[in-house]
């Protein structure tokens, strides 16, 4: 029991790293790669480092990271946020070099690709939610009025994100994509529990 | 934009089933009526087809080093008649280009029975999807774009048709 408690912390950490890691490596060896020029590669890899942080976000708001504090998760919380708008400026930007009339038609939703609408309608959840982050405190928005903006935007950002990343066909070995989607909704279901319930405790209405 | 998929698939099984439909009142009826088949219906150009289009790709032996065979059939809405001598361009992202790159097109004609193939080098994913690009823009018929999809990147072969109607 006690070896198990001393080994849960690092496991965890490790188990993080493997879920993020590893379909990064994956795609890192992908034999697409060798037709592709460095700009789309770029585009390619800030999209996966993208999805890699939309699982540590409810992780960390969760406290379900060991060693990190509330006040450490939340300002992590933060930063990664801003990190997550950044690299899907990356995605976006490398991927108009790379072939502007595609992203118009993305962006436009006027694209034969079933992925990019969930993609497109995810970055714009990503980017509402970092503008209004930054303005929270100017907007004066009290924790309950942010939470019932930010939970459904970032129930759209998890939702879409994974549905985006499941249907291309592109560098991303399928296992390692599937697994890490998988666990991007399981911490996202197990953070959206963890509020109810202590919502449900406190006696506030639903 | 799944839609957009649904829509462009139920077009074709709309067409398939209305030249299937065509094809079996031409075999019933064809014995007591000498005119038939008149509901071909054109192509409609896809979403996304015209996408790093460059006018006038030459007409080519092959694209690059080949190895990899688009093909499909050229035919006149209405009646159905194969279109001989049609130019069709190709072009997609392949092994020894990305899409917009002049050595990625390249053009080809049809034969007397409205068939063409043209030999170019294995097609990749690009933008998530496996598919090549194809143009009819000759004027004499409406100018048509396709963006046919592969059903595996592994695939080295691809199909795409057209029906065309006048301009």
């Amino acid at each position: 029991m006690t070896e198990w408690r001393s080994a849960r912390a690092p496991l965890i950490w490790v188990a993080l790293a493997i879920a993020i890691g590893a379909p990064i490596a994956f795609a890192a060896g992908s034999e697409q790669l060798a037709w592709r020029g460095p700009v789309y590669i770029l585009a390619g890899f800030a999209g996966i480092i993208a999805l890699g942080l939309v699982l540590v976000q409810p992780l960390l708001i969760g406290g379900y990271l060991p060693g990190l504090s509330a006040y450490r998760g939340r300002r992590a919380h933060h930063w990664i946020g801003g990190a997550l708008a950044l690299a899907i400026v990356i995605h976006v930007a490398g991927l108009w070099i790379t072939s502007p009339p595609d992203m118009i038609d993305a962006l436009t939703y006027a694209s034969p690709t079933p992925f990019s609408p969930f993609g497109v309608t995810a970055m714009w959840a990503i980017f509402a939610v970092a503008l209004l982050a930054l303005l929270r405190r100017r907007l004066g928005l009290r924790l309950r009025t942010w939470r019932v903006i930010h939970i459904p935007l970032a129930i759209v950002i998890v939702a879409g994100s994974v549905a985006h990343c499941l249907l291309i066909e592109g560098t991303m070995e399928t296992i390692s994509k599937a697994a890490l989607c998988a666990l991007v909704l399981a911490a996202t279901i197990k953070l959206m529990a963890d509020l109810w319930r202590k919502r449900a405790f406190r006696g506030e209405s639903p | 934009m799944t839609m957009v998929v649904l829509n462009r698939r139920s077009l074709l099984a709309a067409g398939g089933s209305i030249l299937a439909t065509g094809v079996l009142t031409a075999g019933v009826s064809g014995l007591l009526l000498p005119a038939r088949a008149d509901g071909l219906a054109p192509t409609e150009t896809m979403s996304g087809g015209a996408n790093n289009y460059r006018k006038g790709a030459a007409i080519v032996e092959r694209i690059g080093k080949g190895g990899f065979w688009m093909s499909g059939t050229v035919r006149r809405a209405g009646d159905g008649a194969p279109l001989a001598g049609q130019r069709i361009q190709i072009w997609a992202h392949t092994v020894e280009g990305q899409e917009h790159e002049p050595q990625s097109h390249g053009a080809t004609l049809t034969d007397k029975d409205g068939k063409f193939r043209l030999e170019m080098p294995q097609i990749i994913p690009i933008f998530g999807q496996p598919h090549g690009h194809l143009a009819y823009d000759s004027g004499e018929f409406k100018t048509v774009f396709l963006r046919p999809i592969m059903r595996s990147a592994k695939e080295t072969s691809l199909e795409a048709h057209f029906v065309l109607q006048p301009a």
